[in-house]
Formats: structure tokens, C-alpha cells, sequence
């Protein structure tokens, strides 16, 4: 159990990390929500379930939701839309 | 020559024979100003064009770098004055952890001990936080909602990705499941892990599915802005009368004559069932509301 999570908290420093030195803006985000979804199995395994469900609705739900809203509101997914207006 | 110039001009004025003009020497100086500030200004451009953003690129670097590095040592000091972990006098072996886990089920009536101390003796933390939540939906409604002469209805609906039977057959499966999840985590905050909060992220979440895959329209016949604010305007003042009650009967030691019931049933633990259905509105309508405003700026 031990050794899981410290392959657990590896892949949390390794995700925190590599959020912040992508470039690309929507991978950094897909970094995050990996984050909160890491993060909320360990606050199960420290016991506090609560905390695990609020994780795992919030941090990986709703707030890359609107990461990804905001995103494109300020056209920072530029590459998306030129693909999609190929396609149309 | 000019002391001497100057000065007999001031005895003038002084006596009332010229009237000294302020405006033209302010005039003067001003312009004497603006040309020193204009080269100065050209100076800085120059060398900011030149070399500058490089040398503000390495101090920045340097500055952040320090600045860590001094909230590092800082809270670490900190850290370092703290008790020792396990020690008999520390504060989390006081009475207060002890009361809570040991005569909490018996005064809350919740099984759910988190629920109890959040939603009972620690109720008002509870309800700030659902404030803030109301109140930052309300500057984003101040600052996301559109113009009238705002932008035309193709953006709005843009982000309707209508013709993505994926997301429309996963949404159809998913979503009542979801809601169900929702609704019971909050019906169940007393007895089960969960509680307001979490059950109403987990349905506005499905909320937010829902709309991004059949359209706000849908959604928007049910849950209009004015829905919105009622409800999130009846929750708040629900659970302010009711925790204010609460703790007034409480803190004068009066029987406030709520039932908490047998421990285990649903309708049982006084308060902590319609506080945590209350929070539990508060959060889906932000949440959706959220979302609403960023994608089309309204409701």
C-alpha cells in the first residue's frame, strides 16, 4: 500500500510540474484535471471521503469546465477552431 | 540683475501696480518639463527596445526566485515553532476533538461526524461559505452578463456542439444517473460521506452536461436567471433564520425543540437535513450559473 502511494505522490509533484512548464495551454489544463483526480484518491486513502467527493466534482469537474470555457473565450484554443472551420 | 528684476516686480504686485501673471510662467515650466520628460521618455524607450526587457526579463526571474524563496524560510520557521507531533499537551488532544468524536452523534444525532461538526457546532463557517459562493456569482453575473447591444445569437450558440452524438449519447445515459448520485449525497450528508457541497457540485456538474449537450435552451425553460436568484435568495435566508435560531436557543441554554431523532434514519439529525438540502441548492445554482455566464453571458 505504501509503495502505491508513492507512486500516487510521484505522479502529483511530476502532474504539478509539467502543469506549469506546457506550453500549450489546453494540455496544461488536461494536466490539472489528472491532478485533482490523483488528489482525490489519495484524500482516500488518508480517509476523509468528504473531502475525496468535493475533489473529485470541483477540482476535476466543474473548474476545468470553466478553464476550458474561459479558454475560449479568450482564444487561446485557436488551433481547434481552425480545424473545426476546415471540417465545416 | 535678475534679483534684483525679480524682486521689484514682487514690490509691484505687492503694491498692486502689475498684476503678476502666474498661468503664463506655470505655462513656461510646464513646457520646460515636457521637453525633459519627452527625451527622458525617448531615452527609456530606447533603452528599453535596445536591451532593457532582457535585463527586466533576469531581475524579474531573480526577484521571483528571492521572493519564494523568502516565504519558504518563512513558513517554514513557522512550522518549526509548532508543537511536535504526538505530544499529550498539544491542541488536538484538547477537549474539543474529544467532545465532537465522542458526544457528537449523541447531540447532533448525525452518524456523519464531518456533517455534525460542519453543519452544527462549526454551522457558520458552513454558512460564510455559501455566502461567498453567493456573492461570487453575483460579480460574475455583474461582470460576464452581455450587453443589449451584446453580441449576435450565433455566439451564444457556439458552444452547443449539437451534432456530437457522442457527447449526446454518453449525456443521455450519464446524466439522470448523475443528478440521482447528487440528490443522494446530499439527502445523505448526515449518514454517508458528502454532505451539501459535494452533492451540489456533482449536480450542477450533470447540469452543465446536460447544456452542453442538448442545448441551454433545454435547461434555460426550467432554470431561468430569476429562478436562480430565488432560489439561492430562499436557501441563504433559510439557513441564516435557522442556524441564527439555532444558536440563539443554544448559546441561552433554552430546549430550541428540534428533534434529532434515532441516529441512522434519513429524517433524523434536527437541522443538518434542510441546512444540507439548502447548500446543496446554493451550490448547483452557481455552479450552472456559472457556467451559463461564461458560455452565453446570461442565464
Amino acid at each position: 500500500m505504501i509503495a502505491f502511494e508513492l507512486v500516487l505522490l510521484a505522479f502529483l509533484i511530476v502532474c504539478a510540474i509539467s502543469a506549469c512548464l506546457t506550453k500549450n495551454l489546453f494540455s496544461t489544463v488536461i494536466i490539472f484535471m489528472s491532478y485533482s483526480s490523483v488528489m482525490c484518491i489519495i484524500w482516500l486513502l488518508l480517509r476523509s471521503p468528504d473531502l475525496a467527493i468535493t475533489e473529485a466534482a470541483v477540482g476535476a469537474g466543474v473548474t476545468s469546465i470553466l478553464f476550458f470555457i474561459t479558454l475560449k473565450n479568450v482564444k487561446q484554443l485557436k488551433e481547434e477552431d481552425e480545424e473545426n472551420n476546415e471540417e465545416k | 540683475m535678475k534679483k534684483n528684476n525679480w524682486f521689484s516686480k514682487i514690490i509691484k504686485f505687492v503694491n498692486g501696480e502689475v498684476s503678476f501673471d502666474f498661468k503664463e510662467k506655470e505655462k513656461e515650466v510646464r513646457r520646460d518639463t515636457t521637453h525633459i520628460e519627452k527625451s527622458l521618455l525617448q531615452r527609456f524607450v530606447e533603452w528599453h527596445d535596445a536591451s532593457g526587457f532582457k535585463v527586466f526579463r533576469n531581475f524579474y526571474a531573480a526577484a521571483s526566485v528571492v521572493i519564494a524563496m523568502c516565504i519558504i524560510g518563512v513558513l517554514i520557521t513557522t512550522v518549526s515553532y509548532m508543537p511536535a507531533y504526538g505530544e499529550f499537551s498539544n491542541p488536538v488532544n484538547n477537549e474539543v476533538t474529544e467532545r465532537y468524536i465522542e458526544k457528537g452523534m449523541e447531540e447532533t444525532g448525525a452518524v456523519n461526524i464531518i456533517a455534525g461538526v460542519i453543519l452544527d457546532y462549526r454551522a457558520f463557517d458552513t454558512f460564510g461559505e455559501s455566502c461567498v459562493l453567493f456573492v461570487a456569482s453575483c460579480s460574475v453575473m455583474m461582470l460576464m452578463r452581455k450587453d443589449k447591444k451584446g453580441k449576435s445569437e450565433e455566439v451564444f450558440t457556439a458552444y452547443d456542439p449539437k451534432r456530437d452524438t457522442i457527447v449526446k449519447g454518453v449525456a443521455k445515459i450519464i446524466v439522470p444517473f448523475n443528478l440521482m448520485l447528487g440528490i443522494y449525497v446530499v439527502l445523505n450528508g448526515h449518514l454517508s460521506p458528502g454532505g451539501g457541497f459535494s452533492g451540489g457540485a456533482i449536480m450542477g456538474a450533470s447540469l452543465i452536461l446536460f447544456s452542453s449537450a442538448f442545448g441551454y435552451k433545454k435547461v434555460s425553460k426550467i432554470l431561468t436567471e430569476k429562478v436562480v436568484k430565488t432560489v439561492t435568495f430562499i436557501s441563504l435566508t433559510f439557513y441564516a433564520f435557522a442556524k441564527g435560531y439555532s444558536f440563539f436557543t443554544g448559546a441561552n441554554h433554552i430546549p430550541s425543540g428540534i428533534p434529532t431523532g434515532t441516529p441512522g434514519d434519513i429524517i433524523s439529525a434536527g437541522l443538518i437535513l434542510p441546512l444540507n438540502i439548502a447548500v446543496g441548492l446554493v451550490v448547483t445554482m452557481t455552479m450552472y450559473s456559472f457556467y451559463a455566464l461564461f458560455t452565453r453571458e446570461e442565464i
